[in-house]
């Protein structure tokens, strides 16, 4: 089974790199660009076929490695 | 007094910190290997800076985890004196030892240059040797030092004392310009509750010493020693 982990940075915490990004997207023409926030992409591989148990487990890797909930939200799928 | 500093790899400033503390200790400190978790006894433990495994993931997220900082985290809970610099700071806030996060810098740049920093509070073991509203110069060289916490968890900072150090002018004034980072309320340092750990982005250890133009550095060191024993 993979987990597929997205880390974000919460609403309302400055993202100054999302920011760079989408000016360097505006000067390059895309001008239809309003915001961007970036953040990161984690899969992890995981031996099992038990949904439920595999959630609770990503979800607390999010919690004490994955993700810093003092800045950041996250969200898990689970493939296969 | 006895010190360890932890040494994960990638940390560059463990030297820095040996000489320092040596030279106002009389002593060397132990130099503890992370996968350390057990040393012996000290009194101060200091984590220091550098780019600890690579600063991967998050920097200081990694060895937050590492055995080294289990067991530092235990006695720190149990009132040793813990002191981190610059990626150390970060490594403490990821353990949650001390409140908030380093964020990128709002620039996004690396800044490497001498602040100047108003020491808000003068407090042992830390800043016993300062005085209050002091200005000294102290180095700082990161790129993730913009200090961000919630309004509340701010508010609490201030309300406790918990604010050791902050960027400001050369006259001591507290303003934006004088922010090189972006952290909240110019926020250069904090303790926790308990005062028994300190976590600061700029780095004393560097300007301990005449030969490196500046000596603001050292009472930060002679201060722990003399509170230490």
């Amino acid at each position: 089974m993979i987990a597929r982990v997205h880390v974000t940075l919460k609403q309302g915490v400055l993202d100054p790199q999302g920011k760079a990004i989408a000016n360097s997207l505006k000067s390059l023409g895309f001008s239809a660009v309003s915001g961007v926030r970036q953040g990161k992409y984690i899969e992890v591989e995981l031996a099992g076929s038990d949904r439920e148990s595999a959630r609770a487990e990503v979800q607390d890797m999010c919690e004490r490695l994955l993700a810093n909930t003092v800045i950041e939200d996250y969200t898990i799928e689970l493939d296969g | 007094m006895k010190a360890a500093v932890i040494v994960f790899p990638g940390s560059n400033c463990d030297r820095d910190v040996e000489v320092a503390l040596t030279q106002s200790m009389g002593a060397p400190p132990l130099m503890v290997w992370h996968r350390e978790s057990e040393f012996p006894a000290v009194d101060l433990i200091v984590v220091p800076g550098g780019f600890s495994y690579g600063d991967y993931l998050r920097a200081g997220a990694m060895a937050a985890n590492s055995p080294a900082m289990v067991e530092t985290r235990r006695r720190a809970d149990a009132g040793v004196a813990v002191l981190g610099i610059c990626n150390g700071f970060q490594i403490l806030a990821e353990t949650a030892l001390l409140p908030g996060v380093l964020m990128r810098n709002a620039a996004l740049r690396f800044i490497c240059r001498d602040v100047h920093l108003r020491v808000e509070r003068k407090a042992a073991p830390f800043t016993g040797k300062y005085t209050e509203g002091q200005v000294i110069r102290i180095p700082i060289a990161h790129a993730d030092g913009n200090y961000f916490t919630d309004d509340e968890t701010l508010a609490r900072l201030e309300g406790e004392g918990q604010i050791a150090f902050r960027y400001a002018q050369p006259d001591g004034a507290v303003t934006p310009s004088a922010n090189p980072n972006g952290s909240r309320a110019n926020i250069a340092g904090i303790t926790n509750t308990a005062g028994n750990v300190l976590g600061m982005m700029p780095h004393p250890e560097r300007l301990a010493d005449p030969a490196l133009s500046g000596t603001d550095g050292r009472p930060m060191f002679d201060g722990l020693v003399e509170a230490l024993g």
